[in-house]
């Protein structure tokens, strides 16, 4: 399957990733929408949990700033801006916490999707059954992107992880707002172009500093994406070929920059005394 | 990989490949398994030995282990689940060789009232909760935990994946990906086989009475977040129905896995 196929798809990106799975069957069509609106669900209640909640993760660097920026003044008067960064980090930190998540498409990157889509959605007053195919549309992107990489930090560096999650994110949102299969190709990949080359360094291995408010910046870009798109902005490396690029700057990344926590912000001396604590 | 493989696994966090794949790999070491292990050895390797703790890919491995699923509340309290179950866990950490980073050897042993049954897996979590097992009792396999897994220890020997493939068919069980791999010629070989549903208890009992098969186990789905079939729980002994899977344990010393358990490492 490669964006170049589904870019010539006329019609939503949705209608091309559900005939691919179901092939037709009306039932496992039904079936596949109905797991996607529990998907939903769980990641709907794993926003609203993690809004309310402000306690500390185990080591106690996050917690509390998902509810902080979402009870802040809005000093921007940008509404949906402040929305999409405090449900992402709301995602994150309930992940951090241990609470119950969906990764989309992986834990350390599981607020970016929701906190784009739910924050958007909200903002326009759309509701939640108007975002299962968008989600599909989701889905189907980060399969697309995995047929080419592993789709992980250990992998590719976070530009593997939440790259992925931010083009499946923009390539969502443009299918709410009407965007087409050929619209929603071109946010994903201009998401993806402009995550390439970021490293995972988590802060004592924990998934915690710097990805929950890394879900809250790429969570932003992912928007910003899908808003380029719509106004007929389009990737000018072809998304293919995009999807190449961030596999072979992820392998070139040194083992220290791929989740093993001994590079970038892991490995400052505030990183390295946060790791020592925590081993104790 | 599907749509649902994408946005999902639901889980507990923190991490969708050092917890969840952690989980499910763990899982299915567990299945592998006719009886809850009394003790089990887990040799981390690369990413997976470095960012355990801050992962909780410990705790994740302990829960697999003692059956959870990767969105199971008690996966945070898997150490102290173990504790009351009796299961006693080592982790060692070791390099595995040219493995995936996130690559860990899960070998299990004991029992309830003194079983043995020694079980050693080795897999590797690919990422956003998936999972690739390459190596069980030292004999190269290949099997993802998305469909359903039947593994057959057998004597090499001419005709046995023929035999296998026809119980199969006559089953109605539709073959995904087969594959076989043996120590050395006239020895012992290992199957495993992925199946689009489960086999049926006839099937089973029927594979596991060939004399040439040594060990035989039925490994369910973990991808999909439904309840395994038969699957093991932490609080009691696995159900009759995973007894009667029970392949044949040859006790002729044929099957002590613990010597091969690095052969066949890619
Ligand atoms: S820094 Fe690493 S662990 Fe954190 S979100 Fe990025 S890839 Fe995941």
């Amino acid at each position: 399957m490669t964006f170049d196929e589904l870019a010539r798809h006329p019609g939503p990106a949705s209608a091309f990733f559900l005939e691919r799975e179901t092939r037709g069957d009306a039932d496992a069509r039904d079936a596949l929408l109905a797991k996607m609106a529990e998907r939903l669900a769980a990641m709907r209640d794993s926003v609203d949990r993690g809004l309310t909640n402000d306690a500390k993760s185990r080591t106690g660097m996050v917690g509390w700033n998902a509810k902080g920026l979402h009870q802040a003044a809005d000093l921007l008067d940008a509404p949906l801006l402040k929305r999409v960064q405090a449900y992402a980090m709301a995602v994150n930190e309930e992940n951090a916490r241990m609470g119950r998540i969906v990764a989309a498409p992986t834990a350390g990157s599981a607020g970016t999707l929701p906190g784009a889509l739910f924050g958007v959605a909200d903002h326009l007053g759309r509701s939640d059954e108007e975002l299962i195919l968008p989600l599909i549309t989701a889905a189907g992107f980060g399969e697309i992107i995995s047929e080419t990489m592993f789709i992980a930090g250990a992998s590719g560096g976070c530009g593997a992880e939440i790259g992925p999650s931010a083009s499946m994110a923009a390539a969502a949102i443009t299918e709410l707002l009407g965007g087409d299969a050929h619209a929603a190709v071109h946010a994903g990949s201009l998401a993806l172009m402009n995550t390439i080359g970021l490293v995972c360094d988590p802060v004592g291995g924990y998934v915690e500093v710097p990805c929950v408010s890394r879900n809250a910046f790429y969570s932003v870009h992912a928007v910003a994406a899908a808003q380029l798109a719509l106004a007929g902005l389009e990737s000018f490396i072809p998304p293919d070929e995009v999807v190449g690029a961030m596999a072979s700057v992820g392998r070139m990344l040194p083992p220290e920059l791929r989740e093993t926590g001994e590079g970038g912000v892991a490995d400052t001396p505030t990183g390295r005394r946060i790791a020592l604590e925590m081993a104790k | 990989m599907g749509l649902l493989d994408v946005l999902g696994p639901v889980m507990v966090g923190p991490s969708s490949s050092h917890t969840a794949g952690a989980c499910r790999l763990a899982l299915l070491a567990r299945h592998a398994r006719l009886t809850p292990p009394s003790r089990a050895e887990l040799t981390l390797h690369g990413s997976f030995a470095k960012t355990a703790r801050g992962h909780g890919t410990e705790l994740a491995l302990v829960a697999g282990l003692l059956g959870m699923m990767p969105d199971d509340p008690r996966l945070p309290e898997a150490h102290d689940h173990a504790a009351a179950a009796g299961l006693q866990v080592v982790f060692r950490t070791a390099d595995l060789g040219d493995v995936h980073p996130n690559t860990v050897r899960i070998r299990t042993e004991g029992g309830p009232d003194g079983a043995t049954e020694e079980v050693a897996l080795t897999g590797s979590s690919l990422g956003g909760g998936l999972v690739r097992v390459f190596d069980v009792d030292g004999f190269r396999v290949e099997f993802r935990g998305g469909l359903h897994t039947l593994l057959v220890r057998h004597h090499d020997q001419p005709g046995v994946i023929a035999r296998v493939a026809r119980v199969l068919a006559d089953d109605a069980s539709n073959i995904a990906t087969l594959h076989c791999a043996r120590k050395e010629r006239g020895g012992e070989a290992m199957m495993s086989v992925e199946i689009d549903r489960r086999l049926s208890q006839p099937a089973l009992d029927y594979l596991a009475h060939l004399p040439y098969v040594h060990w035989m186990r039925m490994l369910p789905e973990v991808l999909s977040g439904d309840p395994p079939p038969a699957g093991p729980h932490d609080d009691g002994p696995a159900p009759a129905r995973a007894g009667r899977i029970a392949g044949r344990d040859t006790g002729d010393g044929r099957d002590a896995p613990s010597a091969g358990g690095e052969e066949g490492a890619p």
